[in-house]
């Protein structure tokens, strides 16, 4: 949010840059004294957290990119020459591939959390939206990364996601020719992928920074969705309050992260991926990561013929149009109340909203038949439900909760809920 | 940046007065860190001293791998090389330069007086420890001449193996670059080149075939 | 108590993940569950065995090596910290100059590359002809094989995989290689086989085709009380037998020890680096967990005076 600069040059370096690029007082506006509701809980340390992965995947890539070979005779080969010859490269290819996991583990935490406390409405659409795009830009350079590995599950994943735009009418056949730049995925494809992989990050990085700078328009969002009324009872500084409670946070997340680099780094993979590219035979099931699964059970639960469209343009329409949903959210959602926190009936839509995405993502494991597609069709349906007829009707229908006047109200009410009761809080 | 150090390792005490009172009294007149202030230097300290172990890593990757310290060793056969003739091997991404000698060649780089040498340093790998530079130390069989093919000024290929190339004024080896010349025995005689051409370490499995590496 | 919460989230999350992440393995035929084994390396402080490496080479040199390569490994890998014939200082009789430690100076791993069954090819030579000569240990193990074409001749057109990944790129892992290695057995009598396969109940597969005619109705489907086996059919033979390799060490030559060592030796050639991954992880947990408490411990202080 703006607030008026408090920044003092202390040194003559300073204040001479001061005068010319302002750089210093920019990053210590933003992130030293920005004034950030009190109120703000673990859920909004995954910005943070996410910020720090991106930067873990783009200094262990640009190291991988180093003894990396984009070609078909060599490209598994050189991955496993990283893995057995670098000096600790299999640490450093480990913790990208898990990297790729962490990112998204985060990152779906990240847009629950906003979807919850209501962070994408108004005035904090650009922040969402910035937010969807980042997200798109990431599953592409997950998927390029995923290729470039160049095993069995590689090269079919390839094949299966190319073979999607094969589904567009008319110009379908030329958009996959173009993609392959042949006539399946060869060593073109893979050139261009490694390519894209590389470039594809730094463009994330460059609309995190839009991102950063739109939220920082309005200010933070906060678990009690109010605005924020009197800068001294309802904000602290970033600095020390937030960036400690991040900085812890993030620890706690590489925990995690470590455990799964150092003592089960194949756990999130797939074993068919440790076996080289063979265009000859296929895999007996071909399932993408696992953060590609919910979009991939989407892509399958259509099986019909919707009208003129055939059942396989139908699927990839759907899964598309699953995330593009996302970027018309704001204007879907009727509600004035952000926070869920003040919306009962909403929050049981919304962690059943939760429960779909995650029998999605258990679907899309699972071979397409039988039930799996029923129980997929059926999750999928209230995937589009939740953000096209749940959350539009609700704001007509729902009456929430009283609001708290302030931020500082919703604290002090809390803390004497939670010294009243001995209930514990709710894990917000 | 001192302002900025005393941002990081203060926890803030001075900023947040403005919008929140607080820390204040962690703090001296003159800005000292006080004992209450030291579980966030511990932090800040114990995070920095992660990030420099996690540097290693990042910066070891770009040594030489395993398979590239693998010395891959190479034998070659010198049979076909005649008296007066030269061959180039390549030899861990370098060329090597092997020689065969005649008599009076021999005679010439054995006669040179240590004191005309510019490098008296024998460069040779076979030899451990200081060795000056006379013919006896940089070679193994008086006929072969083996030489890493790379001049020590900036890392050009000298000219004077293959028949017909300039061998510059000691008959030896010249590179074009920047006008270095390398006598009979791979020393340098003239021009910029600072050391004589290194010897690699060898060995010879028979009397004509020798081992490189 | 927030930080309970959300490391019981995170906690949540992680179990989430891993078991997506099994749920995504099984799918398509049937066959048994491989066989549960406590291995050597097994969990965060487990190691290889050095003794059962070494073996498990042997087994795989005199038995595995007539039909599958192991490209990806080097002779000199097999003298590298962690490796089966890593020494940390020279045994007596070699040269002071020599550096035991480093593997391509190893004196065993020397000798067992220019003593390997097969030979490398090298060339051209100055007359343009390939030839063979003694690996080094700078050489990638020589496999069986020219290429595919060649290894499928040899085999009835069946191609046997390379070993360098392969507990890594099996579902099971070590498990499962162990347990299809022990684990042949006379095919079921319903159904038919063909010679050159051989039944497996631990191999996927999808015997449903080689129900013997007796047992199939009218629609292509088996009788009522028939079942299809689990299991497949492999183009391999039983491999091992007992006796069949002389261990130096007084272990038992069972086909059930064979089996362990050599997919032990076959866990090392796919994660050759896992003893040093542990370590680190070892040493990276106690320091984060360190690092987790003193933040803790600051982030509680800046707040202590803020309602929040």
């Amino acid at each position: 949010m703006s607030h008026p600069s408090t920044y003092k040059p202390g040194t003559g370096i300073e204040k001479w840059l001061d005068k010319r690029l302002p750089i210093i007082r920019m990053g210590y506006d933003s992130f030293v004294d920005f004034p950030t509701p009190k109120n703000l809980n673990y859920w909004w340390t995954f910005g943070g957290i996410l910020a720090v992965c991106l930067v873990i995947q783009i200094i262990t890539g640009i190291i991988l990119a180093m003894h990396y070979t984009p070609h078909t005779s060599m490209a598994f080969d050189s991955v496993e020459h990283i893995m057995r010859d670098v000096n600790y490269g299999w640490l450093i290819r480990y913790v990208h591939s898990n990297g790729a996991s962490m990112f998204f583990l985060a990152v779906y935490i990240h847009m629950f959390r906003g979807l919850y406390y209501g962070s994408y409405k108004e005035p904090r659409e650009m922040p969402w939206i910035l937010g969807v795009v980042i997200f798109l830009l990431m599953m592409a350079t997950a998927f390029f990364g995923y290729v470039l590995v160049w095993g069995q599950m590689s090269f079919w994943g390839a094949t299966v996601i190319t073979n999607l735009f094969g589904a567009i009418p008319l110009i379908g056949d030329d958009i996959r020719t173009l993609l392959w730049g042949g006539f399946s995925v060869d060593n073109p494809t893979l050139n261009r992928f490694f390519s894209l992989h590389y470039l594809l990050p730094f463009a994330i990085f460059g609309v995190v920074g839009l991102h950063i700078w739109a939220f920082h328009i309005p200010g933070n969002n906060n678990p009690s969705g109010v605005e924020i009324k009197d800068v001294k009872k309802d904000t602290v500084p970033f600095h020390p309050y937030y960036t400690v409670k991040d900085g812890f946070a993030i620890v706690v997340f590489l925990i995690l992260f470590a455990a799964f680099v150092f003592f089960n780094p194949n756990a999130l993979g797939h074993a068919d991926n440790y076996i080289e590219a063979n265009p000859l035979v296929t895999p007996p099931s071909i399932v993408p990561e696992w953060y590609l699964l919910p979009f991939y059970a989407m892509l399958r639960a259509i099986t019909f013929d919707i009208f003129f469209i055939p059942a396989k343009l139908g699927g990839v329409i759907t899964m598309f149009s699953s995330i593009l949903v996302l970027f018309v959210l704001p204007w879907l959602d009727t509600s004035k109340v952000r926070s869920m926190r003040y919306r009962p009936i909403a929050r049981m839509w919304f962690i059943l909203f939760v429960i779909a995405c995650i029998a999605l993502g258990y679907l899309g494991g699972k071979p397409a038949e039988g039930n799996y597609v029923l129980f997929a069709q059926i999750a999928t349906a209230y995937y589009f439900a939740f953000f096209l007829i749940i959350l539009p009707l609700l704001g007509l229908l729902e009456t929430p909760k009283p609001l708290p006047k302030s931020i500082a109200e919703s604290v002090l009410k809390n803390k004497a809920d939670a010294s009243a009761g001995a209930q514990p809080a709710p894990a917000e | 940046m001192q302002n900025t150090a005393a941002i990081l390792f203060s926890a803030g005490a001075e900023i947040s007065g403005a919008t929140i009172p607080m820390t204040t009294t962690d703090m001296k007149e003159d800005g000292e860190p006080t004992r209450r202030d030291f579980i966030h230097i511990f932090g800040a300290a114990t995070a920095v001293a992660g990030a420099g172990a996690v540097l290693w890593p990042l910066v070891d990757q770009m040594n030489p791998d395993a398979s590239v310290l693998a010395l891959s060793t190479k034998e070659v056969d010198l049979s076909a090389v005649a008296a007066g003739q030269a061959i180039k091997v390549m030899w861990q991404g370098k060329p090597v330069f092997i020689r065969h000698r005649t008599e009076e060649e021999i005679r010439e780089a054995e006669e040179t007086p240590l004191a005309s040498l510019k490098d008296d340093d024998a460069r040779n790998d076979n030899i451990s420890g200081k060795a000056d530079a006379s013919d006896e130390n940089r070679r193994i069989n008086p006929n072969y001449m083996i030489l890493v093919g790379v001049c020590t000024h900036l890392g050009c290929i000298p000219l004077g193996t293959t028949q017909g190339e300039n061998r510059g004024e000691y008959n030896g080896w010249f590179c074009p670059c920047h006008g270095s010349h390398y006598d009979l025995a791979g020393r340098i005689r003239k021009g910029p080149a600072p050391e004589n051409l290194e010897v690699p370490p060898y060995e010879f499995v028979s009397d004509t075939v020798v081992k490189i590496g | 108590m927030k930080f309970i919460a959300i490391a019981r989230t995170l906690a949540f999350a992680a179990a989430a993940l891993i078991a997506g992440a099994a749920s995504a393995e099984a799918s398509g035929g049937t066959a048994k569950h491989p066989e549960h084994q406590h291995w050597h390396f097994s969990g965060p402080f487990g190691t290889y065995d050095k003794d059962a490496l070494q073996r498990g080479f042997q087994v795989y040199e005199a038995v595995c090596a007539n039909c599958h390569g192991l490209e990806l490994v080097a002779f000199r890998n097999l003298g590298q910290k962690g490796g089966p014939f890593y020494l940390e200082s020279c045994p007596a009789g070699v040269p002071d100059n020599i550096d035991c430690s480093n593997p391509n100076d190893n004196p065993i791993v020397k000798a067992i590359a220019a003593n390997y069954k097969y030979k490398v090819v090298d060339g051209p030579d100055d007359s343009g002809d390939m030839f063979d000569r003694e690996a080094l240990p700078s050489d990638r193990i020589p496999g069986p094989y020219a290429n595919e074409q060649m290894a499928r001749a040899a085999n009835n057109n069946a191609l046997p995989p390379d070993l360098s990944l392969i507990t890594k790129a099996r579902h099971g892992g070590a498990d499962y290689i162990y347990s299809l290695l022990v684990g042949f057995e006379e095919a079921p009598s319903t159904i038919n086989i063909a010679p050159t396969q051989h039944y497996n109940p631990y191999f996927h597969g999808d015997l449903s085709q080689n129900l013997k005619p007796e047992f199939i109705d009218e629609h292509g489907h088996p009788r009522e009380g028939i079942e299809v086996p689990v299991g497949g059919v492999l183009a391999m033979a039983p491999p091992l037998s007992d006796g069949m390799i002389e261990y130096g060490d007084d272990s038992p030559q069972t086909v059930e020890q064979y089996a362990r060592d050599v997919t032990e030796f076959l866990m090392w050639a796919a994660e050759p680096k896992m003893e040093a991954r542990k370590s680190l992880g070892v040493m990276s947990m106690i320091y984060l967990f360190i690092l987790a408490a003193i933040l803790y411990w600051s982030y509680r202080k800046v707040w202590s005076k803020v309602d929040h």
